[in-house]
């Protein structure tokens, strides 16, 4: 199925956030998941399973002043 | 947040030991402070800084003149009403003394109006004594009205308010406000606040930030002073203006120096100042206040107040009467609130300014309806 | 010395130098530059995650005694600086946020009008709100109203190490304001944040100037110190250089006149 994934559309496999979060290989600690306009907490992401047209940002804390 | 705080907090302030150890080298830096902080202020009020009037006054002028150039603004009081319901020791209104009492009606105001506009006075101030049931709300608001169709600017000094009323009033057209603490002092303020409303210290300290609040454009506080420890009321002053000024931009903040005079009644100041006291206070004051409006009615000798056109003031009330109305009919003048020593009509202020080398302002600012 | 700790948000700073997490060679050398300078308090920004490679995540480079101060950086209008906010405290980031709104990329200079609404809003939901603005008197003062927990004016663009291009208009906040005025951007050298502190501002923060640094944990130690200088020194009240006028003309000779001319307590 498809969803947009930090703005670009992108085919996934069927599953929860916590499966996608895996197979890219991202480091769960350091992620803050927005799923359509809404933050879901890590304790949460094996719950939320995603469906087509999702929107999805995967978003992190960078160095900034 | 109240400046009554701010008074608290010099409750433990020891005044006297602070004056004892003040010396001339402190006078000094706290005169070469571009800003002056409170303590600043408080060191240029010491006895110890009387040895250094005339560089203070020095100071005090090159302040004056950047801020204000060479100009005294003029207001004249009206007193519309003179009933009162409190017990002031110090007060010819007082409620205990005989006196005639009365109340304008609005024509009387309009006739009052006429003669004060027709001496070229433009900026007004309207006084009543604390009676809310002779001068109610819509009665000072009527007579703001109608006052505001004569002059630029209609300020008020009547009892303190709360803030919906103050904006009331200043939507009836009034754009400053006036209201004396008389004595910072708490213990002697109950002692010479003997009964009626005014009894209440805190409602009235707070009502100049009431004032500002409501939007008025200029709020004017000053102490009687010889009432309470002078140095320490005009030091309170200068805090109250200052506690106001940081927290109401919009708001032209003033003080006045009203000096104990004798009025009806055989009150006797406990701390009366003399000519080089006041000279002291006023320029202290505007070392500290470099952009406050100081205000000297005519309490004051003509003479000694041409002199203090060059050391700081801004302001004068002149041609005043301090009975109710009094303009319209001279003939038949009322008992005073307090009795004038600068006896001059307006023309002749007028001259004396101009005589100083500076400009008398009748006007200095109107409101675009 | 006595000095009063600086309270934002419910927090206490005894280190007035907040610094920021942009811009090092390393990130390992923030915990370094954050142990040799004290700082009690840094910047770190939101970026999507670049899925290609792995990165390193900046917060293990902060102890947990350091307060996190998320900017809205990428932000171009109110409602992207709260919707960056609401992001960066679900993400456990905490209550505090930086402001900063830019529509204009040529100078980077804050967008103040935007800046407000953010805050206003922001404010309203619980955050402890530092909007990072050109110092403008009357819009600090809205802040403040608005619930800002600091105002933080640019000492020069972000970035250009100039030091206190708007000193006169920073003044007016120091002098005004009532909550703490954080002198944020354009300072450059240790003596830029000590002036800083010697006008009275309440704290500093210093990003590029100690990141860019060549040895950015020594730069660290050396703003710290200015900055407490520079607080000490304000604490002291520095001596005025103006010296009193001289007399030309006597003002107050009339108060020796005669005697009976003038009101005087003494018999």
């Amino acid at each position: 199925m498809r969803v947009t994934i930090n703005g670009k559309s992108e085919q996934v496999p069927a599953g929860t956030i916590e499966q996608l979060v895996r197979q890219r290989g991202l480091k769960p600690e350091a992620l803050v998941v927005e799923h359509n306009q809404r933050i879901v907490r890590q304790a949460q992401w094996a719950q939320v399973r995603l469906q087509e047209g999702d929107i999805l940002e995967l978003l992190r804390f960078v160095g900034g002043g | 947040m109240s400046f009554y705080q701010t008074i608290a907090a010099y409750e433990v302030f020891d005044f006297d030991a602070f004056f004892a150890r003040t010396e001339g080298a402190d006078v000094v830096r706290a005169l070469n402070r571009e800003k002056l902080e409170a303590i600043d202020f408080l060191t240029l009020l010491s006895p110890a800084a009387m040895a250094f009037l005339e560089p203070m006054a020095q100071k005090s002028r090159q302040l004056t003149v950047q801020h204000f150039g060479r100009t005294i603004q003029l207001f004249i009081p009206l007193y519309i009403a003179n009933q009162c319901a409190n017990q002031c020791a110090y007060c010819g209104f007082n409620r205990a003394n005989a006196i005639q009492r009365r109340r304008l009606t609005l024509d009387e105001i309009e006739a009052e109006a006429r003669a004060i506009a027709a001496t070229g006075m433009r900026h007004l101030l309207v006084l009543t004594g604390e009676a809310r049931e002779t001068t109610p709300m819509e009665y000072l608001q009527a007579t703001v009205r109608l006052l505001k169709k004569h002059f630029a600017s209609v300020a008020i000094e009547m009892f303190p308010m709360q803030e919906a009323e103050y904006r009331r009033l200043k939507e009836a057209g009034a754009d400053g406000l006036t209201l004396y603490q008389e004595v910072y002092d708490r213990e002697i303020y109950r002692k010479v606040h003997l009964a009626g409303p005014k009894t209440d210290y805190r409602f009235r300290l707070d009502a100049p930030e009431r004032g500002a609040r409501a939007g008025f454009r200029a709020v004017n506080l000053g102490a009687l002073i010889g009432l309470g420890e002078k140095r320490r009321e005009v030091f309170f002053t200068g805090l109250h203006a200052r506690y106001l000024d940081d927290r109401y931009l919009a708001t032209e903040i003033g003080v006045s120096l009203p000096r104990f005079n004798p009025a009806e009644g055989d009150f006797q100041p406990r701390f009366p100042a003399d000519d080089r006291e006041f000279v002291q206070f006023l320029v202290a004051l505007r070392l500290f206040l470099p952009r406050a409006a100081i205000t000297v009615s005519t309490r004051e000798r003509a003479a000694f107040r041409d002199r203090l056109i060059h050391l700081g003031a801004t302001r004068f009330s002149a041609g005043s009467c301090t009975g109710v109305g009094g303009y319209a009919q001279p003939e038949r003048r009322e008992t005073p609130q307090f009795e004038i020593s600068d006896t001059r009509g307006v023309d002749q202020v007028v001259r004396a300014i101009a005589a100083q080398g500076y400009q008398p302002v009748y006007k200095d600012w109107d409101r675009i309806a | 010395m006595n000095d009063e700790v600086l309270i934002i948000g419910g927090r206490t700073f005894s280190n007035r130098l907040f610094t920021g997490t942009g811009k090092f060679a390393d990130n390992r050398l923030i915990a370094g530059m954050l142990a040799s300078s004290g700082s009690q308090m840094i910047t770190v920004a939101l970026r999507r995650v670049d899925l290609s490679a792995g990165g390193d995540n900046i917060l293990d480079h902060i102890p947990k005694t350091v307060t996190l101060l998320p900017n809205t950086s990428g932000a171009r209008t109110a409602g992207e600086a709260v919707r960056i906010a609401r992001i960066a405290r679900e993400a456990g980031c905490g209550d505090f946020i930086k402001i900063e709104v830019i529509t204009d990329t040529k100078y980077l200079m804050p967008d103040n009008y935007e800046t407000l609404q953010a805050t206003e809003i922001l404010a309203k939901e619980g955050f402890v709100v530092l909007p990072y603005v050109l110092p403008d008197l009357p819009l600090a003062k809205r802040l403040e109203n608005a619930g800002a927990a600091a105002v933080m004016p640019l000492g020069a663009p972000i970035g250009s190490n100039r030091g206190l291009e708007t000193a006169s208009l920073i003044a007016l906040l120091v002098e005004n304001c009532h909550v703490p005025v954080v002198v944020d951007a354009g300072i450059g050298r240790p003596s830029h944040a000590a002036a800083a502190m010697e006008m009275g501002a309440d704290a500093v923060l210093v990003n590029t100037a100690i990141a860019t640094a060549q040895d950015p944990v020594a730069m660290g130690r050396a703003f710290s110190l200015a900055v407490a200088a520079g607080r000490m020194a304000f604490l002291a009240h520095m001596a005025e250089t103006s010296a009193l006028a001289r007399a030309s003309s006597p003002l107050t000779g009339f108060l020796n006149a005669v005697e009976n001319e003038c009101h005087s307590t003494r018999p």
